[in-house]
This record gives C-alpha cells, sequence and structure tokens, in this order.
C-alpha cells in the first residue's frame, strides 16, 4: 500500500481528533484525572496500542519525527507495526533515536536518555484505574477518585509488606499526581517511575478499550506510593548490560542456552546501541571478544 | 552469543504472505465468491452485521472470506471500517407495525390475528446431517417454487399491543430523553454506568452472540429468573426512512431484513397497582433468533432496579454485563497476551528471585526443598 491510504491524515477524521484533544486538554487541566473519551475502533485490536494510537494521531504533525517503542525497544513486533502505521497514514519522519523523536509512543518502558521540554511520551494503557484489581466497579473507582478515598490502595501495599516483607508490586506502581489523584503509570517497570517526576516532557495517557485518557504535565510532582519506613525503591541488577557495561539501566534477561545460561541487556536497544556506538563494551560484546 | 531480535518488520512481512496463502487454501478449489458467502452462508452475514453493527451484505460477506470465516475476525473488520465512515445523522426509527414478516410465531397464544408462520426455520429439522448436500448442486435456471410462501398481511397486529390496550403488560418505554426525544449514541460518547436502556441495548446489540446466549441461559436456570415468554418473535423487511436536515421529510433509504423478539416477562404489582407483565427487548440484523432472544433476556434482567428486583445474579450486573459483551474489546485484551511482557515479567522475577534469596538467607541450614 502507498502512502496515499484514501484516510485523513494520521487515519483519524477531523473531528475525532477536535473530541480527542478536547478530552487531552481536559486532562491536562486536571493532572492525574481519567478523561472518559469517546474511543474509536482502530485498525489494530484493542489492548495492542488503539488508546496510544488515537493519541499520537490527534497530537501527531507533519512537521513531528516518531519513535514507537514496546518494552524498551523499537524492533519489537506491535512496535514495527505501529510505526509503519504512522508512517503510512500520516508520512511522518519515524526514528528510533530518542533524542531525535518529538512524539514517543511507548508500551512498558520509559527511554533511558532523558526527555526534553519539546518532546510528547504517549503511553499505551491497557487498565487505566489504578485501584481496579481492589475495586473492579467503575462507579465505585469513580468515586473513591472523587472522595480522594485512597485508603485501599494503602492497606494493600501494607498487606504486601505485612506478608513479603516487600511491596510486591514490581510494575503498574501506583503514583501519585500533583499530590492529588493517584494513578497508573501504564505497567512500566516502577524502575521507571522516578523518571515520570518533574519530568521536561509532557506526558499523554491513552486507553482505547477503556475509552480513558489522562496526562501529566511538564514538571509535574509525581510521587510513587510507599511508607515512610518502607521507601518506594527500584530494581537492581547483580550484573552490568552484557552489551554496553551500563550498570544504571533496567535489564532484559536473555536465555541463552538450555543449561541455565543467561545474559542480561539493556531493555532500551537504542540507549545500549548508542553506548556502543560511544566506545562502552559490556562483558559480552563483540568487542570484548576480541 | 546473543542474537538481537532485529528483523520485526520482516517477520511481519512474511506473516501476511503466509497468512494470505493460508486462507486462499488449497488452490486446485475453486476460489470462494462472496456471492456465494452473502447467498449461502447467510447467517454467517447476519451475525457479522448485527455484531459489526453496520448493515451492509456485500462488505459482511468480504469480511468473512478475508477472515477465512472466523466470526469475530470479520465483526472486527467490519467495526474498523464502519468508524471511518462520516456520520450524516440519524434514521427515524424504524416502524416495527409496518414489518413485513417471512416469520412470526408466538409462544403465549395458540392463534392469533395474522397466525403463526413458521418461515424459513431450522426448528423442526432433525439435526441429521444431510450427505445429499456434499455433491454440488446444479445451479438453477429458475427460483424455487414460491407458491408455498404466505404473503403475510402488512399491519399486523402485535402480541404485546394486545395486551398493552389491556393494560396486562407495560407500555414500551420511550427513549430516556423525553424532552427531546434524542437517543443515546455508545459510538459517540463514552460508556458510563449507570446506562440508560437505550445505551444498554445498543451494548447488547453489538454484544457477543455466545456471551449473551450463556447469560440468558443462566437466568433461565436461576440466577436472576425473569419468567420469560416469548411473546413474539418476528424476522422480515422493514424500510429505513432518513430525514435529511434540508429537506424537512423523511426519504425511504431503501429496505433491511431484522429479527425482533419481544419477551414477556414476569408480573410486577403491589396491593395497590394492578399487577403487569414486563418486557424485555431483542433486535438484530438479518436473521439472528438465538441472539435477538439472548438479548432480550439479558434487557429484562438488566431492568432489575426499574422493578425493584435485587440484583444478585451476573445477568443483572450492569457494569459485568456492558463491560464484557464486546467480542472486539475482549478479543483485544485477551490476544494482547501475545505480545512481549517480558519487562513486567522481569520484573517479577527480581522481585520473586530477591524474596526466595531473603527466604534462604534466613535459613542457616538448607535443605533441599521437600516436596510438596
Amino acid at each position: 500500500m502507498s502512502t496515499d491510504t484514501g484516510y485523513n491524515f494520521a487515519y483519524l477524521d477531523e473531528q475525532t481528533k477536535r473530541m480527542i484533544r478536547r478530552a487531552i486538554l481536559k486532562a491536562i487541566a486536571v493532572p492525574g484525572y481519567q478523561v472518559p473519551f469517546a474511543s474509536r475502533e482502530m485498525p489494530m485490536p484493542y489492548g495492542w496500542g488503539t488508546g496510544g494510537v488515537q493519541v499520537t494521531a490527534s497530537v501527531i504533525t507533519r512537521d513531528d519525527t516518531l519513535k514507537v517503542i514496546d518494552q524498551g525497544s523499537d524492533d519489537t513486533t506491535n512496535a514495527v507495526s505501529i510505526r509503519k502505521f504512522f508512517a503510512k497514514t500520516a508520512g511522518v519522519a519515524t526514528t528510533d533515536r530518542t533524542t531525535e523523536a518529538s512524539v514517543i509512543q511507548t508500551r512498558h518502558r520509559i527511554p533511558e536518555t532523558p526527555l526534553k521540554a519539546s518532546q510528547i511520551i504517549v503511553y499505551q494503557v491497557p487498565i487505566p484505574e489504578p485501584l481496579r484489581f481492589l475495586e473492579p466497579r467503575e462507579t465505585e473507582t469513580r468515586r473513591m477518585h472523587a472522595l480522594e478515598d485512597y485508603g485501599l490502595m494503602h492497606v494493600k501495599l501494607y498487606e504486601d509488606i505485612a506478608r513479603h516483607g516487600h511491596i510486591a508490586t514490581t510494575y503498574a506502581y501506583p503514583v501519585r499526581v500533583n499530590d492529588r489523584y493517584v494513578s497508573d503509570p501504564s505497567p512500566t517497570p516502577k524502575f521507571d517511575n522516578p523518571k515520570m517526576d518533574n519530568c521536561p516532557a509532557l506526558q499523554l495517557f491513552g486507553a482505547g478499550r477503556e475509552k480513558r485518557i489522562y496526562a501529566i504535565p511538564p514538571y509535574t510532582k509525581v510521587q510513587s506510593l510507599d511508607f515512610d519506613d518502607h521507601p518506594f525503591e527500584v530494581q537492581t541488577w547483580e550484573q552490568d548490560c552484557a552489551l554496553c557495561g551500563a550498570d544504571d539501566t533496567f535489564l532484559d534477561e536473555v536465555i541463552t542456552d538450555d543449561r541455565g545460561g543467561r545474559m542480561f541487556v539493556c531493555s532500551d536497544s537504542d540507549y545500549c546501541r548508542e553506548r556502543r556506538d560511544g566506545g562502552h563494551v559490556g562483558a559480552q560484546s563483540p568487542e570484548a571478544a576480541e | 552469543m546473543y542474537v538481537a531480535v532485529k528483523g520485526g518488520e520482516k517477520a511481519i512481512d512474511s506473516a501476511h504472505r503466509l497468512l494470505a496463502e493460508d486462507r486462499r487454501g488449497d488452490r486446485r478449489v475453486p476460489e470462494l465468491g462472496t456471492d456465494q458467502i452473502d447467498a449461502q452462508l447467510g447467517r454467517a452475514v447476519d451475525r457479522v452485521m448485527t455484531e459489526g453493527a453496520l448493515h451492509d451484505r456485500k462488505l459482511a460477506a468480504l469480511a468473512i472470506k478475508q477472515a477465512a470465516g472466523d466470526l469475530i475476525e470479520a465483526i472486527f473488520l467490519i467495526r474498523a471500517y464502519r468508524t471511518t465512515l462520516p456520520r450524516f445523522g440519524y434514521s427515524e426509527p424504524l416502524n416495527m407495525r409496518a414489518l413485513r414478516a417471512r416469520r412470526r410465531i408466538s409462544a403465549t397464544f395458540k392463534d392469533l390475528p395474522g397466525g403463526q408462520v413458521l418461515g424459513p426455520t431450522f426448528d423442526y429439522t432433525h439435526r441429521l446431517l444431510d450427505f445429499a448436500l456434499e455433491d454440488e448442486q446444479p445451479a438453477a435456471e429458475e427460483p424455487t417454487d414460491a407458491s408455498n410462501v404466505v404473503e403475510l398481511p402488512v399491519d399486523m397486529p402485535r402480541v404485546l399491543e394486545q395486551l398493552a390496550r389491556d393494560g396486562l403488560i407495560e407500555e414500551a418505554t420511550p427513549p430516556t430523553n423525553e424532552d427531546t426525544r434524542e437517543v443515546g449514541d455508545i459510538t459517540r460518547t463514552p460508556r458510563e454506568f449507570p446506562a440508560d436502556r437505550d445505551e444498554r441495548l445498543q451494548s447488547l446489540v453489538r454484544g457477543d452472540e455466545g456471551f449473551l446466549l450463556a447469560l440468558g441461559y443462566s437466568t433461565q436456570r436461576g440466577y436472576g429468573r425473569t419468567h420469560p415468554f416469548a411473546g413474539e418473535i418476528r424476522v422480515g423487511e422493514v424500510t429505513v426512512e432518513f430525514e435529511p436536515e434540508e429537506l424537512g421529510f423523511a426519504i425511504e433509504l431503501g429496505d433491511i431484513t431484522v429479527t425482533e423478539c419481544e419477551m414477556i416477562n414476569q408480573f410486577k404489582g403491589s396491593a395497590e397497582h394492578k399487577p403487569k407483565f414486563t418486557r424485555g427487548y431483542g433486535l438484530g440484523f438479518g436473521h439472528v433468533e438465538r441472539k435477538a432472544m439472548s438479548m432480550a433476556l439479558v434487557d429484562r434482567s438488566l431492568r432489575a432496579d426499574e422493578f425493584g428486583e435485587a440484583r444478585d445474579a451476573p445477568a443483572q450486573d450492569e457494569e459485568f454485563v456492558l463491560s464484557h459483551a464486546d467480542n472486539i474489546e475482549a478479543t483485544g485484551f485477551v490476544e494482547h497476551l501475545k505480545l512481549p511482557h517480558y519487562v513486567d515479567f522481569q520484573s517479577e522475577l527480581e522481585l520473586v528471585r530477591k524474596m526466595r534469596a531473603e527466604i534462604e538467607a534466613r535459613q542457616p541450614d538448607p535443605k533441599p526443598e521437600a516436596a510438596e
């Protein structure tokens, strides 16, 4: 198929974009609040990024450069699929370099390279409601947000500590945005939570199937929930990245044989490549083997 | 040595080629025409139109072909196409009294004006495989003998209207917003709870036939019983009318086939109020009786609050039913588990290892784990 698809720029019709932009503006005005919107059926399945795609389609312009990542990588199949979708329907420039992108759509990660004020990061969100697994009813959770009634969440975190000695939430770790709404950072690992705090970039969250949009405006306070005696902490690894030697990134575990062999590499493939290009080597990089 | 997971793009292209080949199947077998699907797999077309929420037999047939007969995939194709269509406005309410019925049955009265007309139905067939169908029949020159097709009178009195005239059944409820007579539109406004009945019915029409069938069935087995009777089930053609803003009067757009089920349910009354039967309503494009009946059962169950009934069965739970009835939403989220989740999984793995290590550290005398 050619770039001339017979569809409007970035697929969505202008009325739909206007409706979504209104929802986005409201979301920015009330940080962390989930704004209901009339989510459309998209040509990819619900649960595969339709919310993020609708948000991106509504904010992207012809001058933008788009980066799409899934699990931190530009090469995962769904990231490839979404990038192709926008290359086809909007004809925008795409990149896999975080620094070159003006719009970044992501699933499950925030890039390791700090985001800039000129950037927008769009998160694909499966379940936008942080209280959903404590209370399945939307009527109830909306009331709880309205009354700032977050006791249930604190009890859950406390019970984790009582039972396991730890807060047993490792991804989609709840945050409090601008001292008001408890929000779901989408299933990013809690490793990425600190990057959301006081972030210069605009953070937009789209949940297509659940029909919700929320936002964190630039330089907004984002606090991971914790207790004084059990402060929030992020994951750490004993290993460094086997390819670039980074000791401060989120690592993916890769099974290398059927005898328990494994290696750890940066989940952010762009960051890892940039470090390697800059001369950094890891224990198992080809340069080190020579 | 770790081989980077590259080449997603190539893999996707190859998968698409394989899919196309797989869909076509053995090339020695003639290709299936969409006209054949429309004519001979009509019930599949009807389901795809109903749950795809778009009345277009040709497109539904095309979707079924493209989806290799996977009806939920076909429904998805239709939905994704439908959402791109411009919205000119809303049709006039269908005049269901003027429905030209091919089939009309009532389980509540032995005979009634207009009569009981079976029409084309599986109902009394013996489910014996007809091996004669294995052999291709030569195409007929003439259409089949129409002499046994009964032309049903238009403006047939409707069963529930007769009861309503005597006050024995509640009146059909008008759209929720009585001032503007405006009907909600679940494709243009986000779902909110509690939902109004017009929005609920819209969700149910699109809802998965299997899901509604199971829920309707559950009400018959005591999970929110509503004592249903099939008051009237009709299949036939009805005219769709549309009033363009600049014209000021309605014009006919064409005829569509619909199936309607009006269920008569459990009566309600009190010491002061004379008892009346209540209603459940089902409607779908084409010949979709199972869907229309299931929908009517669930519609009635979801009206529990209106009649002061306890809401303790799944079929009475509006949030539960409406949030899970849409098979496009459901299939997307279930199947998204195929997408990579290794970042989340890595996070869990790291925590589980850490917690295991802590327990091991607390046990100075490490014994092999006892068999459980």
